[in-house]
């Protein structure tokens, strides 16, 4: 032991300046060593909310205010929708920092969100005196029980030795592999606690993990076997590509195949949406041809991406004529929904290359000129009457369509859920790759305001335009506060149709227009922002739109815009839940 | 197990499933020694509404490795898309799925009667002798037997007991050893070094897919 500690002192006293605040004998507290880890781990922005049990880490943070930015949000659900908006336009791990009880309780909605949509978090709570555990203390609640189906990985800290090992695996697991969220719960005493403090080293391995599993060649020479000899090749990708960091490999990969390529919602911007060989996005409210043509092909290649229910439609009616190709990180989703012919188990990055190199160059162009085909059906009787309608009242198409003919497809998209998400989906444009932050696995209304705030700390030079509807802007719209203090330059325009859309869309179709508590009354939004201090405008005619989404692209920080839409209009195509993908409705 | 003795299993556990019975499989996950473990395991059976008929946590030949012995109903499909949910744990080193035949395995159970019934009506040494038994404690008022073997041998004590006002029954969990197991010691060295050798590759899910690519 005295060895050790010999050769580590040397080592510390070159560079004074480095070293953190000390308390008595060296020592320092737990809370300055979980400050410690983040700046080791290049976090710069926190987002997070104070409170009892987390109190020692805010004050430790006090002396760390030139080197950690901390975001003080409005609620805690807004704090880790930002930290996931924040990871998701920067590709980094989000952090998120609340208190025990109610603090903690408020991240759940986030965690399960980032853990079906597999978005790198570490949260921070603070937990009550150890000594305290189990005895009902004031703000005391079982956090790492309520949050276990919904981490990759969480852990309780009693005594501040474990915070820097124990924070070094926190980030290698929620940014590794298949990312996802972990909760690292701290107790008071912990963080309060001085000790020897030996530095932090990154962690690299744990020995029950396995993040990359390793590839199997003769999966891949199969796959490229089975590409090469296909007539009617379909290749369907989700965020994985994104998340692997793997958008050049996947490019390369489906143009050297002439393959065409549609996107889930979460893979979308992962190519271009102008892309030539992008046919569309896949799912409920899909474009036509991929969601037809997937009954059509004889290979299926799927590539980080998890047929979920929305995308899939009916089961037992999904792809059954072809040969499916998984490419997937995570060996659970083999199989999981959909049996795999050939599976590719590994990191795509890695895998990508592999396969492209034993492709064939092939033309394919009877088989795009179908995707094209369908294309133009779906043009004729969704899209034109979308983008260019003939009514008197707007449609959310073309507000959608104004803001791509002014941010180039250059913008950050965050959408919260209904059936705005659907029409900015399908109908925003993309250029660069981690473009559209949504909550797509697990449909949190309420999403899209603090995960655009987020994302404009998380991509500061890019423009961040949040969509929100009018139902979903008030489950969060307290976060208008930390757009406030913050002065972040986030672009919020509201499409109010005065329903809750999409329930009500369903309601319509499916329950003869029983319109059971959708009928939703709003504030007056602008004046709302305008007494967060927000420049506003609200509009409801065709004559405006252009001049007024202008004004709010051009504005010199956050800018709210509310757009009145048509009140009862549809979201179509539409794969009515219990159909195949192939019977999909255009009208 | 000769490879046709194999087949016939397999397919008298197909035909059971098409039958509509799910046969019974044990599960064995080598994991680290972590508070909350078992939660996050027992979640993994709840979140899908299945029951765990028993579940056993013991140490292993590895110092430090906890072994997980779980017994369920289920077809095959299932168990497997279970395991490989178990295996994605970060704290899990492997999740293995055996069927009745592939395992050695003992069930325990204490049977507590009162003691002068037993002694009046019954010729104990004959019941013990016929269930494999013994007596732990002989008292006064009651005694407690105890029992090791598979369920039959368990269930047909009860049966013997049951006539005589038995007082508490109780059985433990299942514990299972693997046939071709060759314990734990090899499979963990690869797992520590972090850059893992052909042995980490192993997949019986990937090995046995070999004739799905002749359709």
């Amino acid at each position: 032991m005295a060895e050790v500690k010999e050769l580590i002192k040397p080592e510390i006293k070159e560079d004074v300046s480095t070293l953190p605040p000390c308390g008595i004998d060296g020592a320092v507290s737990g809370s300055v060593a979980v400050l410690e880890a983040l700046i080791a781990e290049d976090v710069e922005t926190i987002f997070g909310y104070p409170g009892g049990a987390i109190m020692p880490i805010y004050d430790a943070l006090y002396d760390y205010d030139a080197k950690l930015n901390h975001i003080l949000v409005r609620h805690e659900q807004g704090g880790i929708h930002a930290a996931q908006g924040f990871a998701r336009a920067s590709g980094r791990t989000g952090v998120v920092f609340a208190t025990s009880g109610p603090g903690a309780t408020n991240l759940v909605t986030g965690l399960a969100d980032a853990m079906i949509d597999s978005t790198p978090l570490v949260c921070i709570t603070g937990q009550v005196f150890a000594h305290l555990l189990g005895t009902d203390a004031f703000q005391e609640t079982d956090v790492i029980n309520i949050t276990t189906p919904v981490t990759k990985w969480n852990y309780q800290v009693t005594d501040a030795n474990e915070i820097s090992s124990v924070l070094a695996k926190a980030f290698y697991i929620a940014g590794s592999g298949r990312p996802g969220p972990v909760l690292i719960d701290i107790t008071k005493n912990a963080q309060l606690q001085l000790f020897d403090y030996k530095g932090y080293t990154k962690c690299t391995h744990i020995r029950s993990y396995r993040p990359k599993p390793i590839v199997r060649k003769e999966y891949v020479e199969e796959a490229a076997k089975l590409i090469n000899e296909a007539k009617k090749p379909f290749v369907i990708f989700g965020q994985g590509i994104i998340l692997g960091k793997a958008e050049k490999e996947f490019a390369a990969f489906i143009e050297k195949g002439n393959l065409p390529a549609a996107w889930t919602i979460m893979g979308m911007s992962a190519i271009p949406t102008h892309h030539p060989l992008g046919v569309g996005m896949l799912g409920m409210h899909g474009n036509y041809g991929p969601n037809v043509l997937t009954n059509d092909c004889d290979v299926l290649i799927a590539v980080g991406m998890r047929f979920d229910d929305r995308v899939t439609g009916r089961l037992d009616k999904y792809a059954k004529q072809a040969k499916v190709i998984h490419l997937d990180i995570d060996p659970s989703e083999i199989d999981k929904n959909v049996k795999a012919t050939v599976p590719v188990w590994g990191d795509c990055k890695e895998t990508l290359p592999m396969l492209t190199a034993l492709l064939n160059k092939k033309d394919n162009s009877e088989w795009l000129q179908k995707f094209a085909d369908h294309a133009k059906e779906e043009a004729a009787t969704c899209i034109t009457p979308e983008l260019n309608p003939t009514s008197d009242e707007l449609t959310m198409g073309e507000v959608i369509k104004t803001l791509n003919e002014l941010t180039g497809g250059n913008a950050i998209i965050v959408t919260d859920v209904g059936q705005h998400q659907m029409v900015a989906c399908r109908y925003a444009k993309y250029n660069n790759s981690k473009s559209n932050v949504t909550s797509g696995g697990l449909g949190t209304m309420g999403f899209a305001l603090p995960a655009a705030i987020g994302a404009k700390f998380g991509a500061p030079d890019k423009t961040v335009v949040a969509i929100i509807g009018d139902g979903g802007i008030q489950m969060t719209i307290q976060e208008l506060g930390t757009i406030m203090q913050t002065g972040v330059d986030v672009k919020i325009m509201i499409l109010n149709n005065q329903f809750l859309g999409m329930v009500r869309q369903w309601q319509e179709l499916f329950m003869e227009k029983r319109y059971s508590f959708t009928n939703i009354q709003s504030p007056d939004f602008v004046k709302v922002a305008e007494a967060y201090g927000i420049a506003g405008k609200k509009i409801s005619g065709r004559p405006g739109l252009k001049d007024a989404v202008k004004t709010m692209v051009d504005h010199k920080g956050s800018y709210l815009l509310e757009v009145m839409v048509g009140k009862e209009n549809n979201v179509f195509p539409m794969v009515p839940q219990g159909c195949s993908v192939s019977e999909i409705r255009l009208k | 197990m000769s490879e046709d003795k194999i087949k016939a299993t397999v397919h008298s556990l197909s035909s059971l499933e098409r039958a509509g019975l799910r046969p019974e499989y044990t599960i064995t996950v080598y994991t680290e020694n972590q508070v909350g473990l078992l939660n996050r395991i027992a979640i993994i059976f709840s979140r899908r509404k299945i029951n765990v008929d028993s579940l056993n946590t013991s140490p292993t030949e590895v110092e430090s490795v906890h072994r997980f012995t779980i017994v369920i109903n289920e077809t095959e499909e299932v168990v497997r898309k279970l395991c490989r949910q178990i295996e994605k744990q970060v704290d899990v080193l492997k999740a293995f799925y055996n069927t009745e035949d592939e395992i050695v395995w003992q069930e325990m159970a204490l049977y507590k009667v009162p003691t002068d019934e037993i002694a009046e009506k019954v010729k104990v040494e004959r019941l013990l002798r016929e269930y494999g038994a013994r007596a732990v404690v002989i008292r006064k008022d009651y005694t407690v037997f105890e029992t090791t073997g598979h369920r039959e041998e368990t269930d047909g004590l009860i049966k013997a007991l049951e006539p005589y006002g038995m007082i508490e029954f109780v059985r433990s969990a299942r514990i299972a050893i693997i046939k071709d197991s060759s314990g734990f010691h090899e499979k963990l060295k690869t797992y520590e070094s972090s850059a893992p050798g052909d042995e980490l590759v192993e997949n019986g899910f990937l090995n046995q897919q070999e004739e799905v690519f002749t359709m």
